[in-house]
């Protein structure tokens, strides 16, 4: 497999909409025509190979050397292939991403992994704020695929989600799974202030007790969770902690809620 | 040809393609996996009166399983497509929902046919159900006193083949209990295949149609009772008093014809006089299991 490496000449002065550089559009290219592509920044366009040194030939595998967090729109909408980036990368990563790997190497700015419908991003640092939710005045958020955030994530993490996983092995901040209608989330650090809020269906899976919770949620008790198991189980394949969590004989606090919107959604603590 | 004196007759089993679901039952120890199998797989001996024909595969060791929890693998066949779904609505949401610890899983992942289960059961939550995604398939939590019901939304559906069987003609009646009883423990391990009858026998071979009904479907084989020997045209050799069926339903006819030999090798003992099997001169199904080419690996077996 054949790797087309960019390597950031400077950090540049204003953010670059990178999402031209995913399988899609390279596919086929020479790297004379990858240098030929253009990018967005500011009001004006300029040339791949006017922020990059190229090397490499694009097979299905792109490598992103020195990143920065001006860099926007990684990976976004892509369908296939594997994006690897090293260092941090900015706002809306994997927006819209239907399929493939998107690997960071550092941290990721606001909106990483909005409306995404399929495939995975791992980011090993930390996430901004609306990971996994809906791009800015749309109505529905994250709808398919997989995020691990080895670090901490943002406030509003999966607002408005209805599908996929997101993992956070790290801290969350506030308001994690406001406006949720489905999918899951799980936080292996702290969560923030008023996790849950306006919470359709959806699953909030805590492995460490809140500090408060809002008082639309109503404790159901401590139960044995199949379910866990098969969800803990799924992850085997993934990177970091989430992967090796133990899967026998689970239990968990269950809270529903919010009550104040449909009610059906679960805040899971782990026992 | 003979095998330990007994006579295989130079016939055919006669199968016909029927549509098939694995269902896995897992539970918290295999007692409970059990019961709901067996309950499960309760009156679902034909597909003329039962409507399916179901048997237990075999039993799952945790590892073998999606939960890690000991279970029962079950084989549910219908002759349609439609009739399989309904059927598994019915039986899983009697038996295996109802049953303490239960969970039920697809265990035909890779069949391209799916039929809802899941998706249909999941009404008796009321409202209160969940469902989540993982790796690409659904599961239904479903609220129940006991805690929560988790099932597979869809099942693979694949092409089967049911009705394979043959004959055991003994001496007498003690002599085909044993022969079928040796028979049964030695097709029970083989994999893909269930014997759908009580412990895997059936004395009530029928025939096609009735004499005095034309209501009736299938009627007693008369040709194979002893005790009508010299009333019909019997079919009974000299010697032989007892007459006892085993059936054997499989995913493939691969599975049918290993089961088989296996049991037709334990079935030659004493007190039988010859193994035949039951055809319909070849009208019936697609599937023919020759009983001597079946047997001609037996290095026992002789002309």
């Amino acid at each position: 497999m054949s790797t087309l490496r960019l390597t950031l000449r400077e950090p540049p002065a204003q953010r670059v909409d990178l999402s031209p550089l995913s399988a899609d559009h390279l596919a086929g290219k020479t790297p004379a025509q990858v240098a030929a592509i253009e990018l967005a920044t500011g009001n004006r366009k300029i040339r791949v190979d006017d922020l990059f040194t190229i090397a490499g030939d694009f097979g299905s595998e792109l490598e992103i050397r020195g990143g920065c967090e001006k860099l926007d729109r990684i990976g976004a909408g892509m369908t296939h292939g594997h994006v690897i980036v090293r260092g941090d990368a900015g706002a809306y990563v994997g927006a819209g991403m239907r399929g493939g790997v998107v690997e960071v190497h550092g941290s990721v700015g606001a909106r990483a992994a909005c409306a995404m419908r399929g495939g995975v991003l791992h980011v090993t640092a930390d996430a901004g704020d609306f990971l996994a939710s809906a791009l800015a005045g749309e109505r529905r958020g994250m709808r398919g695929g997989t995020v691990v955030v080895g670090g901490n994530a943002g406030d509003r993490v999966g607002d408005r989600m209805r599908r996929g996983m997101v993992l956070i092995e790290g801290d969350a901040g506030d308001y994690c799974a406001s406006r949720m209608v489905a999918g899951t989330i799980a936080v292996a650090g702290r969560v923030g202030g008023f996790p849950g809020l306006a919470m359709r269906r959806g699953t909030l899976l805590l492995l460490q007790p809140p500090a408060a919770l809002v008082a639309t949620f109503n404790d159901c008790g401590e139960h044995p969770n199949l379910f866990l198991t098969l969800l803990v189980r799924s992850w085997r394949t993934l990177p970091g902690r989430f992967g090796t969590l133990p899967d026998g004989r689970l239990r968990a606090r269950r809270y529903m809620g919010d009550l104040g919107n449909d009610g059906r959604g679960e805040i899971l603590v782990w026992v | 040809m003979y095998l330990r004196g007994v006579f295989i007759d130079d016939t055919f089993a006669e199968a016909f393609t029927v549509r098939v679901a694995r269902v896995l039952i897992t539970a918290r120890t295999l007692r409970w996996a059990r019961e709901a199998a067996l309950k499960l797989t309760g009156f679902a001996t034909s597909v003329i009166g039962c409507k399916c024909e179901a048997g237990i595969e075999r039993e799952l060791a945790p590892a073998e399983t999606p939960d890690g929890r000991p279970g029962v693998s079950v084989l549910v066949m219908t002759m349609g497509k439609d009739d399989l779904s309904n059927r598994l609505v019915e039986r899983v949401g009697q038996t295996v929902l109802t049953c303490p610890t239960t969970a039920c899983f697809d265990g035909l992942p890779d069949a391209p046919d799916r039929i809802g289960v899941g998706s249909v059961l999941r009404f008796f939550g009321d409202g209160f159900q969940a469902s989540k995604v993982l790796r690409g398939e659904r599961f239904w939590r479903i609220p129940v006193m006991e805690g929560e019901f988790l099932v597979q939304e869809k099942f693979g559906m694949q092409k089967g083949v049911g009705g394979g069987n043959f004959l055991i003609l003994a001496r007498s009646a003690d002599a085909a209990l044993d022969a079928a009883e040796a028979a049964v423990a030695a097709m029970t391990p083989a994999a893909g295949v269930i014997l759908p009858f009580p412990g895997g026998v059936v004395r009530s071979g029928s025939k096609v149609g009735s004499r005095r009904s034309k209501k009736m479907i299938a009627s007693t084989n008369d040709a194979f009772c002893p005790t009508l020997r010299a009333a019909t045209q019997t079919a009974l050799p000299e010697g032989v008093n007892s007459v006892l069926e085993i059936v054997i339903n499989g995913l493939d006819a691969g599975a049918i014809s290993r089961a088989m030999r296996a049991g037709i090798g334990a079935a030659c003992r004493d007190g039988v006089v010859s193994i035949t099997a039951g055809n319909y001169g070849g009208k019936l199904g697609p599937h023919h299991f020759h009983l001597r080419q079946i047997m001609a690996e037996s290095t026992e077996a002789h002309a």
